[in-house]
């Protein structure tokens, strides 16, 4: 794990697919990029299997696009829709069994630090909201309450997506989905405060309608986690398909749910307060 | 010690090819090369692996991630030893850069992909290959699926303990084995073998 990984040696240059020398010559290994670039360089996720307007992929595309280090950085993953761009994206990424994702990302953070103790290398769990406030939010909050110094981010389509609409604890009340016909019954949890009083330093709350601000915070996550504890991104990623309306409309849901569900919300210890002003 | 008589050739060997190593196929130890599933010298495994590739028709290697990325020192000498001994046979390169799934596909005609390994294969009718560099979790899977649904010869050169699903395999690879490699391929041609 290092910027070696994507240095070919000079022989085998010139018989590399074309992605892979755009991925050297011009992605953000080489050159850091962020959001704001989006557009000019070789991204890290381009081509990928998901639905047209989906707000996972486009969630997954401006974090990816926010890593601080792209070369060092380890990506953890759960089943669910963000496991289809993740897994072909240029950039070290780990599967696990489904909800398992912040267990495993401390054992492979704690492993890293051992391996390379006078390096940041940095470990990002991304995945979907049924496997943070479902299935994994025992480990999640487990691996908050511990201090681990990884970053979280939750791609929120309040909606079991990956396997035909669900309802997940993080779906609206009364919301109807494929396989909730008469409606939520309870509301949303609120996962983003219980990251704060579950020892989380630093926590976010944003939509795929705002780039610039998912990527401010993503990075900022990144950054506190090598240093402080545990973070948390929460990303709205509205899903057309299961919440049935036209797949140009993504950005329209998204904004609308900023003046309800998803107004902007971020805490951080005094602390990262401190931190932020010198970064 | 040998516990089957199971073969290991090429294939196609079905949809779900048997694992060589569930049909008693045991990986050999140091010094020792595998050829078909039954155990010999080393010496006897490179000549084999260099008789079938300097008489096959379309030889081609597939250099994967740890020789193609110069992610440590040493990895430029023995990168520089496999093109020296692919020049040698004569053989094409089709590089393996990862192992990410590719969608919409893969283009076969310039990568490789563990996944649809067999891909690459037809399409570029393919009879000997050789896989160098290549993760052996990856390998394992690979070599599998070009046994099971084609009649690819398939030879590891491996830098662990070998790979039972290769029809040749030779372990402890390093610069100076795939330099011995490129001196047995250039004697054999001599002798016009
Ligand atoms: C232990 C386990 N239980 C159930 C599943 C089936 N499963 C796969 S994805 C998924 C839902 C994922 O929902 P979410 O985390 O919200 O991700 P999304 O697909 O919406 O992005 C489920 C239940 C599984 N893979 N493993
Ligand atoms: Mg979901």
């Amino acid at each position: 794990m290092s910027v070696r990984n994507i240095t070919p040696v000079k022989e085998f240059e010139d018989i590399l697919p074309k992605e892979y020398k755009d991925l050297v010559n011009k992605g953000p290994f080489n050159n850091k990029k962020s959001v704001d670039d989006l557009g000019t360089f070789k991204e890290i996720i381009e081509e990928h299997p998901h639905c047209a307007g989906c707000g996972v992929s486009l969630g997954i595309r401006l974090a990816l696009a926010s890593l601080p280090s792209p070369e060092d950085s380890l990506v953890v993953g759960t089943p669910g829709c963000s496991f289809f761009a993740l897994s072909q994206s240029a950039v070290n990424y780990s599967n696990t069994a489904f909800g398992n994702q912040n267990a495993v990302a401390t054992g492979l953070k704690r492993m890293l630090q051992i391996r390379y103790p006078d390096k940041h290398k940095d470990v990002i769990v991304m995945v979907g909201d049924g496997g943070i406030a479902d299935i994994g939010l025992d480990l999640t909050l487990h691996s908050w309450f511990r201090k681990e110094k990884i970053t979280t981010i939750m791609l929120d389509n309040e909606v079991y997506g990956n396997t035909g609409g669900q309802e997940s604890g993080m779906s609206m009340k009364g919301r109807v989905l494929n396989m909730a016909p008469t409606g939520k019954k309870f509301d949303k949890i609120p996962v983003f405060d219980m990251a704060e009083v579950s020892g989380c330093v630093y926590g976010a709350r944003v939509t795929v309608a705002n780039p610039k601000k998912v990527g401010q915070v993503v990075r900022n996550a990144i950054l506190i986690a090598r240093e402080i504890g545990p973070t948390y991104v929460q990303i709205f990623t509205p899903c057309p398909t299961n919440m049935k309306f036209p797949p140009d409309q993504t950005i329209k849901i998204a904004k609308e749910a900023q003046k309800d569900q998803y107004s902007y919300k971020e805490f951080m210890t005094d602390e990262v307060a401190e931190y932020l002003k010198n970064i | 010690m040998q516990i089957s008589n199971y073969k290991v050739t090429a294939g196609p060997e079905g949809f779900i090819a048997p694992s060589a190593a569930d049909m008693g196929v045991i990986l050999p130890n140091k010094g020792q090369a595998l050829v078909e599933g039954s155990i010999t010298s080393e010496n006897e495994g490179m000549d084999k692996a260099i008789e079938k590739l300097i008489s096959a028709k379309n030889p081609v290697f597939f250099p994967g991630p740890l020789v193609l990325w110069n992610w440590k020192d040493g990895v430029e000498e023995k990168a520089k030893a496999v093109i020296e001994l692919s020049k040698t046979i004569g053989a094409k390169i089709i590089p393996m850069p990862d192992y990410r799934p590719k969608y919409p596909m893969i283009n076969p005609e310039v990568e490789i992909n563990p996944n649809h390994p067999n891909l690459t294969i037809w399409h570029n009718k393919i009879d000997v290959c050789v896989f160098v560099g290549v993760h052996c979790h990856y390998a394992n899977v690979a070599l599998k699926i070009i046994r099971g649904g084609t009649d690819c010869y398939t030879i590891s050169l491996c830098a662990d303990a070998g790979h039972e699903d290769s029809m040749v395999s030779i372990r402890d690879i390093n610069t100076e084995k795939i330099n011995t490699l490129t001196e047995i391929a250039r004697q054999m041609k001599a002798r016009g073998k």
